[in-house]
């Protein structure tokens, strides 16, 4: 099913194009824990992977491969085609790699339309002299920005909110608000860390039409790590399932769940 | 009545993007400025100049500086007293070396060299955080005390040890040394404040002030959008000890004239700026404004109420005002992070929307 270059054609008929992100056998460990073992998968370029597995399965270190927290000791990163060296997170973000936190890292002193604002700050080039005196450059990045920003807060529904202190809001709207930063960056790649957790129903069908709405509109590819089994047999085209460090599977939501190996770890678990 | 929002609509985003985007604050502020520098300069005599306004605008200036460093970018620091000694000594040494350049041009050159000795003791925050950066700055403190001590060279081997500003002048005016005018010193104080306050206005509404603001809230989710760590808190060290050694030239230059360093800078100063960016409020250049005013005014209320009205020991009212300040502190701390500040943004909302709250 998978070719190379050519990519793949989805269920519901989307073209899918070639590798975006290539993790090549890669192995982490925190001490004496082995957070990862020799995994390896890769995203490709429109589609929606998911990443899936019991607590503790290494989901979430991931992740934090991918944008450059944590350096594995073995294995390579390939990004778009070229192997990447180790590098600090603001560097992966700059190569256009965006994400959302487990736990909300929103900036909490600072109003919705500045934490968004923010999502634009590797594209603000204007010299402090500029900035100083908010003339030339300064004045005209921060309404072009702006105008970037309010397209991204019109999508997500929350132009109501663009005022309020970040820190007065609901759990379910600041994850929305970390999402909105994070697409702010137009990102090559966006990488979400359960997006949904702690949400309502309701809330969590908003927040996966957006999902599909953003792959959809702008063509982001997206990794996404969830543990509602309904939401990612939904949202994602293609799906990693990992269990202790280990990958044991990876495919379509239907092969995965019909795999042996896949049921027993995680599936047979959750449908007790 | 007139305090409005509503019908007040904003069409593009330069106007929402505007410092007071409602019309009666942007008239408030301007007749402020007029008031300022058209009014209170033929007003003014001695006393109200040296007791208030130049260490008033001085401050302000300093709490800025402050400001930017701990209120915007979360970086604490105990070494304002240093830094500020930096602008005095780096302005002195400029106009003794360079007499026929313009001391306004030493001046700013004296933030610029500051700005660059604050880069300097900001290197340990890549690597430190909170208490023990706060330790760190308070060496700074001890040491360059120490060192404009220590070293004869920075006070042109005076016997006394002392510096003292020659007198420069400005279109013929002198505006530092004995011979300088309450109103011309009040007036270059206050061109360096609204200046400074404008600046420092841009700066932090601008991307730059959202990188601070970013590495302040989250320093982990700062990284992630691309905010390098170590850019963000260099120039948030430069910027504010840019204005932090502007205050100290002029503190020195402009108002004192003479200073001993271990007396004028030393740890108290620091604590001084700290507490009025406390009472005025953190991140917030209006709060630096209502924190050094309060701080300033505080004691010349006291002493005239209770010493000059109702006769009271000067000791003993001093020592109330140590009371006050601790008092205020701790409430500040506790209930309202945000200072002077916020307590008057809560009362402009309320009113904004005053009679129909909902
Ligand atoms: N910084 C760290 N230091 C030490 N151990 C860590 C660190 N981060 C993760 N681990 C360990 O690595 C393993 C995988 O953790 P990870 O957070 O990646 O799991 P996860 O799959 O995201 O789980 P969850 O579903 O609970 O979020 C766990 O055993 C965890 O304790
Ligand atoms: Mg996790």
């Amino acid at each position: 099913m998978l070719d190379q270059e050519q990519g793949y054609v989805t269920a519901d008929g989307r073209q899918i194009g070639g590798t975006v992100m290539d993790m090549r056998n890669i192995t982490l460990r925190f001490g004496g824990v082995t957070a990862i073992k020799d995994i390896s998968f890769d995203i490709r370029e429109g589609e929606i992977r998911a990443i899936i597995g019991p607590n503790g399965a290494g989901k979430s270190s991931m992740l934090n491969v991918i944008s450059g927290f944590y350096v594995p000791q073995e294995g390579q990163v390939y990004f778009r085609g070229e192997k990447r060296a180790p590098m600090r997170p603001y560097e992966v973000a700059r190569q256009g790699i965006a994400r959302t936190f487990q736990n909300i890292a929103l900036f909490e002193g600072m109003s919705v339309l500045d934490n968004v604002m923010t999502g634009r700050l590797t594209q603000m080039k204007a010299g402090i002299l500029s900035q100083a005196l908010w003339r030339g450059k300064a004045e005209k990045e921060e309404v072009e920005n702006r105008e970037i920003c309010e397209k991204v807060i019109d999508f997500l529904e929350i132009q109501h909110i663009r005022k309020t202190p970040v820190a007065r809001l609901p759990y379910g709207l600041k994850k929305r608000v970390e999402l909105a930063r994070a697409l702010a960056s137009e990102p090559k790649l966006l990488l979400l860390d359960e997006p949904m957790a702690g949400m309502n129903v309701e809330e969590k069908e908003d927040m996966s039409r957006f999902i599909l709405d953003v792959n959809d509109e702008f063509g982001t590819t997206i990794a996404l790590i969830e543990h509602d089994m309904g939401v990612v047999m939904d949202l994602s085209d293609r799906v990693v399932v990992m269990d202790y460090g280990r990958k044991i599977g990876d495919g379509t939501p239907e092969e995965v769940r019909n795999n042996q190996e896949v049921i027993d770890a995680y599936l047979g678990v959750s449908h007790d | 009545m007139f305090y409005r929002e509503a019908g007040d609509f904003k069409t593009s985003y330069q106007d929402d993007n505007q410092t007071f985007p409602i019309k009666f604050d942007r008239y408030r502020y301007y007749f402020m400025l007029f008031v300022a520098f058209a009014i209170i300069p033929f007003m003014i005599n001695d006393y109200w100049v040296n007791a208030v306004f130049l260490p008033f605008l001085i401050y302000a200036i300093a709490a800025i500086g402050l400001n930017i460093l701990t209120g915007y970018c979360g970086q604490v620091s105990l070494g304002t007293g240093g830094f500020m000694a930096v602008g005095a000594y780096a302005v002195y040494k400029l106009m003794t070396m360079f007499p026929e350049v313009s001391v306004l041009i030493h001046i700013v050159l004296a933030g610029v060299i500051t700005a660059g000795v604050g880069v300097l003791f900001g290197l340990p925050s890549l690597r430190i955080k909170g208490f023990y950066l706060a330790v760190a700055t308070l060496a700074a403190q001890f040491f360059l005390v120490w060192l404009f001590n220590r070293v004869p060279w920075f006070y042109n081997y005076s016997a006394s040890g002392q510096i003292s500003a020659p007198e420069r002048t400005f279109l013929g005016e002198p505006i530092t040394g004995p011979a300088t005018e309450a109103w011309a010193a009040y007036l270059v104080c206050l061109v360096f404040v609204t200046l400074s306050a404008i600046v420092a206005r841009n700066l932090t509404r601008g991307s730059l002030g959202r990188k601070w603001m970013a590495i302040r809230d989250m320093d982990i989710a700062a990284e992630i959008i691309g905010v390098n760590p170590l850019g963000a808190k260099l120039s948030a060290f430069a910027i504010s000890s840019f204005f932090v050694g502007l205050s100290g030239a002029l503190f020195f230059a402009v108002y004192l004239g003479a200073v001993e360093v271990g007396e004028v800078f030393g740890i108290n100063k620091s604590f001084l700026v700290l507490f009025m960016i406390i009472i005025g409020g953190l991140g917030s250049i209006f709060g630096s404004f209502a924190g050094a005013a309060f701080l300033v005014l505080l004691p010349v209320f006291l002493k005239n109420v209770l010493v000059g009205g109702l006769g009271w020991p000067t000791d003993l009212a001093a020592h109330l005002e140590f009371m006050i300040v601790g008092g205020l502190i701790i409430v500040f701390l506790i209930a309202e992070p945000h200072g002077l500040a916020q307590l008057w943004r809560v009362t402009k909302e309320k009113l904004r929307l005053w009679p129909f709250p909902h």
